[in-house]
């Protein structure tokens, strides 16, 4: 894949935009004041600032240098990743889920954001982002357990660098960011990528989180996806920033505006981004826009708040569609190909349906066992008193 | 480990320590045996922190040991979680009781659980300092006593010394915990000297064990951190009207040690919770709950709850009214029914 080359610490992002220096203080400036004492310029913003326009790729000429092996990949990806959205929805009906935010249409985010990490790197998704997670390498059934409405995450979050979904919006970035100044701190080359939405922008955890990063030069990248809406509420109810990267510059980090629905151009800006960061040169607020064709979740009503002229103007910039367009265009690949892709991505469908339609084996005395390191005396008491209602139960 | 009664006594090198030294020694020992412990808060590098229990520590340490912190105490715990998820053990430091409480979605929904929700695959080794409690003279915002928010979410430790030795104990206990501790530390008792050396092998009690501090028979004094001087001046107090108070100092309010209060309250038959903090939804609601659960048979009297009332912490030049002192506390234990026997 031809890649802008890496940016040295000091540069905001891509080469393109050099670092400039900070401008003069007034005084320098011979505007005849003198400025407060102690005032001094303390870094230029105008490198922080994104690109004025999602950046693509797809589409244009820059697309030719693509490494075909990661449009393939990136491919495969999208499409088992859209396949296990409709089949987990589908679970929803059948009561084997209790709820599933789906990530169709946003699903070029989320393969990028798994693949363009490294092994050594970690993963802090939220509730929508369980595709980033599979295609990390979590076990798919696995990555659906709280989903399913179970008691636990299902997985070890250090087998393959994954933190837990998180549900309380914008709470696991200052995770992503504490863990990242950890790894800074004891010398070892690793990165964290935080993902969020639009809406969990407006929390104070956000800005929290985005300020540490910052201040501590943490080797974190922020990604989020601008999918429109928070439930029902869309982007201009939400902010009135001109962008949602533009935040990036108030904190002192650069910000990157990408088309979200571009997985190639997605991969490259976290990319990038990871470089930068593991290279020392501190967090990167990356912003990708792109659209929640399904409703929030199974249990909402996407109709009451929003036309559908606008699903169908974004149906028609489909992230799987504008990267088979590429690979057909570069006979990338063929029909053949395109088959075993779709029937990868049935088989993992049949295996989510065959797996979850299976009841999960439940041991409620569990509850009791990781509340602490060792058990206290009244949770002791507790799982007696459980035990003893079980027992009961069963001989009625 | 500890026995029920208070650290032995007196090896000679003992000299005069007040409870904020002996804070300090233990994030200086913790700090200095373990790597992986870090110290983090507002004010708490160069300054020494507002309290000064962390005074002189990043001079020793050095700024990426103990860190002053941007202002934002969600984003300092929440930091404290990801360092912990990657097997550091931070001790945070919140600045006053009421300011810890933009913490409070990270410590609710994050802290308390992750050890629980990863089936114990990612223990939250994290200590969370919170000076708290009034009676210092401070405006409104630095007097709370906010124990019963705490002690209420499960996945939490709370725990609150009283006394210089315990302070220390309960400090280093609660850093080499492998589950997250909310250490309150009663403001009005840092300047509380006591003869103590952290040369003299310490009695580090374990979390969740109460503590008798003075015996007597005829009813039970339950409290902790602030009320415990309170707490020993009444039982002195009560020897004119013919009482021997027995004063039991819970240490930890979670985990509870049900079996020393209970014991003591079996040998007694009456007894009186005392705490500052409100007393509607309060700790001295769920220990006296408890109390009675267990003791009824030997209960002479209802167990009686002695607090601040149910107001906003008021102002310093008020709080003397809302304070439970000595003669609170005596006229609840007047009131525990002796002329029914
Ligand atoms: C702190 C908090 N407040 C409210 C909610 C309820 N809630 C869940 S998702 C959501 C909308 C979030 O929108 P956005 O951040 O744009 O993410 P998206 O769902 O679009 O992926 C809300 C309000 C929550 N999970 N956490
Ligand atoms: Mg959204």
């Amino acid at each position: 894949m031809a890649r802008l080359s890496p940016p040295s610490p000091a540069a905001a992002g891509p080469a393109k935009r050099s670092a400039r220096p900070a401008p003069k203080p007034p005084e320098a400036a011979g505007s005849g004041h003198t400025p407060p004492p102690g005032w001094h310029a303390r870094i230029d913003p105008a490198p922080l600032l994104p690109e004025p326009e999602p950046y693509r790729l797809l589409g244009t000429p820059a697309a030719r240098d693509l490494d075909p092996a990661l449009l393939r990949r990136l491919y495969e990806e999208l499409v088992r990743g859209r396949r296990y959205n409709r089949q987990a929805t589908a679970l929803t009906q059948q009561g084997r889920l209790a709820v599933y935010p789906s990530s169709t249409g946003q699903e070029a985010c989320q393969v990028a954001a798994a693949l363009a990490l490294r092994p050594q790197d970690w993963l802090f998704p939220s509730y929508r982002d369980t595709l980033a997670v599979v295609a990390r390498g979590v076990d798919p059934v696995q990555a659906l357990t709280l989903l399913r409405g179970d008691w636990h995450t299902g997985y070890d979050p250090r087998a393959r660098h994954v933190a837990p979904l998180c549900t309380p919006l914008a709470t696991q970035l200052p995770h992503a960011v504490g863990l990242a100044h950890a790894a800074r701190l004891a010398g070892d080359d690793t990165v964290a990528l935080a993902m969020v939405g639009d809406g969990g922008t407006s929390e104070g955890d956000f800005h929290e989180a985005l300020n540490f990063a910052a201040v501590w030069r943490a080797p974190v990248v922020f990604l989020i996806q601008n999918n429109g809406f928070a439930i029902s509420v869309p982007l201009e109810k939400q902010t009135a920033a001109p962008s949602l990267a533009h935040k990036a510059v108030g904190y002192g980090m650069p910000g990157r505006l990408v088309d979200g629905n571009d997985a190639p151009a997605v991969h490259q800006v976290l990319t990038e981004a990871i470089e930068r960061a593991a290279a020392g040169g501190g967090p990167t607020l990356v912003e990708a826009v792109t659209y929640r064709i399904d409703a929030h979740t199974n249990a909402d009503d996407a109709t009451r708040y929003r036309d559908a002229a606008e699903v169908e103007a974004w149906c028609a910039h489909d992230p799987i569609d504008l990267l088979e367009r590429e690979l057909r265009d570069r006979n990338l690949i063929d029909d053949a190909e395109s088959k075993a892709v779709a029937d990868g991505a049935e088989a993992l469908a049949a295996r989510l349906r065959e797996e979850m339609n299976a009841d999960p084996v439940l041991d409620p005395m569990e509850l009791f066992d990781h509340v602490y390191a060792e058990q206290t005396t009244q949770l002791r008491e507790q799982a007696a008193q459980l035990r003893a209602e079980l027992d009961a139960e069963e001989d009625r | 480990m500890s026995t029920a009664t208070a650290p032995a006594s007196a090896p000679a090198t003992r000299k005069p320590a007040t409870m904020a030294q002996a804070l300090r020694q233990a994030l200086r020992d913790a700090l200095a045996d373990d790597p992986h412990v870090h110290v983090m808060g507002e004010d708490v590098g160069t300054l020494g922190g507002v309290f000064r229990i962390t005074d002189g520590l990043t001079k020793e340490f050095g700024p990426d040991r103990v860190t002053d912190t941007p202002l934002a105490e969600a984003g300092i715990l929440g930091t404290a979680v990801g360092m912990a998820m990657y097997g550091l053990r931070p001790v945070v430091e919140m600045q006053f009781d009421a300011f810890a409480y933009p913490a409070l979605e990270q410590l609710i929904s994050h802290v308390a659980r992750m050890r629980n929700r990863t089936r114990g695959a990612m223990p939250l080794p994290i200590t969370i300092r919170i000076p708290y409690g009034g009676g210092i003279g401070g405006v409104e915002h630095h007097s709370d006593s906010s124990e019963a928010y705490y002690l209420h979410t499960p996945g939490l430790h709370v725990v609150t010394p009283a006394t210089v030795a315990d302070a220390y104990g309960l400090l280093r206990a609660s850093i080499a915990s492998d589950d997250p501790v909310v250490f309150l530390e009663p403001k009005r008792l840092y300047w509380s000297k006591a003869d103590w050396s952290s040369d003299a092998p310490q009695s580090v009690p374990p979390l969740g064990r109460a503590v008798v501090r003075r015996t007597g028979r005829s009813a039970t004094l339950i409290t902790y951190g602030p009320s415990l001087p309170v707490c020993l001046e009444a039982a002195e107090a009560g020897r004119q009207e013919g009482w021997e108070l027995e004063v039991v100092d819970l240490r930890s309010l979670v985990p509870f040690d049900d079996e020393t209060v209970c014991a003591s309250v079996r040998r007694t038959g009456r007894a009186v919770v005392v705490h500052e903090s409100s007393g509607f939804g309060g700790a001295g609601a769920e220990i006296a709950a408890r109390v009675t659960e267990r003791c009824f048979h030997h209960l002479e009297a209802p167990v009686l709850r002695v607090a601040g009332f149910d107001i906003p912490y008021p102002p310093p030049m008020l709080e003397r009214y809302h304070l439970p002192g000595v003669d609170r506390v005596l006229d609840a234990v007047a009131r525990l029914q002796w002329e029914v026997n």
